[in-house]
């Protein structure tokens, strides 16, 4: 290994800036890791959530989905394209996660592997499109819009200010992303569920944190935690 | 849409439990009097590991499994088991088996039951798939309603 000074980091000074532009297999690595890693601590907080307006049961969904994502994330080669891993993401969602989130995290993952395509490396614009490809899928699939108060909540104001913020680099626009995910998913607590199975309470699924927005929150600050880390 | 005529049109059931598919699956065969070489019924319930949920990728199969050329109706239990359909549809199938595949708003048992019947009786996939969903308004008390 060189020294550390090797690498095209911009030298402010004695002070030297690393500036990830680019989301690689590596990347996508860490963030799969961090993501269940946090799903696994977070499980009985999900499921917390999830038993005020649900079947108590997001929290053991998500871990036991990522639990096999990580599984078969680490059997993939290291010279794989970005669009075959995160097929396998979705792949791996659809079939063991259960629940709404299933599918809905599955086709996001599946419709941001139709983005990345071959992508060995993704720039901070590429991201960009490919996680607005990922919220469409989720849009479509569930058929969510805003204030129906789900994971989209989350997911779609965080895309927008990733975009906002794409200019100034993945890491900032990942940054952006992440605080939006929380700000959306606080601002929808106190309203009536309109998709979902919390929908089926009515008036009893206000002023309750939404499972999906949570996760979706989580998924969001794992992203920046391993671009940023 | 490529569609054969002369098979009978498939069935999958989808439920969040493999016990309530299957079971679905052999009560409607039996109270419908299905001939062996009648429509194919499949079931698709619960994840590989036994747990309780849905899974698009089982669908995907029970789907493959079900089409005889004609279509497929898939009737599902609640939440999931419709976006994981829909998943299995829109991501999942070759897009040839996927234009002849719908799902049905019926009631899991009862749709399953008329869409057998109307499946063994020749109706193609459309008449299948109307007769599913108007299974919803079955008036099962008659005059004791
Ligand atoms: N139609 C939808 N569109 C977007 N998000 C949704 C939709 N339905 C549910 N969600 C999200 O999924 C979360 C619940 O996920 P979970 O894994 O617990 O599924 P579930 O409701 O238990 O599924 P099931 O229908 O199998 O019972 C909700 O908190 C919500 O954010
Ligand atoms: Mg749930």
């Amino acid at each position: 290994m060189g020294r550390t000074g090797a690498h095209p980091g911009i030298a402010l000074g004695s002070l030297s800036v690393w500036p990830m532009t680019t989301f690689d297999l590596a990347a996508l690595r860490r963030f799969v890791d961090t993501f269940a890693d946090r799903l696994h601590e977070r499980k009985d907080e999900l499921t917390a959530l999830d038993s005020a307006i649900g079947d108590a049961d997001h929290g053991i969904n998500m871990d036991r989905g990522f639990t096999a994502v990580r599984g078969k994330v680490a059997e993939l080669d290291d010279g794989t394209d970005l669009g075959t891993a995160a097929k396998t993401i979705g792949m791996t969602l659809i079939s063991t996660v259960g629940g709404a989130s299933g599918p809905l995290y599955g086709t996001f993952f599946l419709r941001l592997a139709t983005s990345l395509g071959e992508r060995s490396e993704a720039d901070a614009e590429a991201l960009g499109v490919a996680l607005r490809a990922g919220l469409e899928g989720v849009a479509q699939r569930g058929k969510a819009v805003l204030d129906d108060k789900t994971m989209i909540d989350a997911m779609s104001p965080a895309i927008d200010a990733y975009d906002g913020a794409a200019s100034d680099g993945m890491a900032a626009a990942l940054n952006a992303a992440a605080e939006a995910a929380a700000t959306g998913r606080d601002r929808i607590t106190p309203l009536v569920a309109r998709k979902g199975r919390a929908s089926y309470l009515g008036e009893r699924s206000a002023n309750h944190q939404d499972p999906g927005a949570t996760s979706t929150t989580v998924m969001f600050e794992s992203l920046r935690d391993a671009v940023d880390g | 849409m490529t569609q054969d005529s002369t098979a009978a049109v498939g069935i999958v059931v989808v439920s969040h439990s493999a016990e309530v598919a299957d079971a679905t699956v052999r009560l409607v065969a039996q109270l419908a009097n299905l001939p062996e070489d009648g429509p194919r019924l499949v079931a698709a319930g619960g994840l590989a590991d036994g747990s309780v949920g849905t899974d698009a990728v089982r669908i995907a199969d029970a789907v493959r499994r079900a089409d005889a050329g004609a279509g497929v109706v898939i009737l599902a239990d609640l939440g999931s088991a419709v976006l994981s359909a829909g998943t299995a549809i829109d991501d999942l199938l070759e897009p040839d088996v996927a234009e002849r595949t719908v799902i049905s708003r019926g009631p899991l048992v009862e749709g399953t039951f008329v869409a057998a019947v109307q499946a063994s009786a020749s109706d193609g996939l459309d008449g299948v798939r109307a007769a599913a969903d108007e299974a919803a308004d079955m008036d099962k008390l008659g005059d004791r309603a």
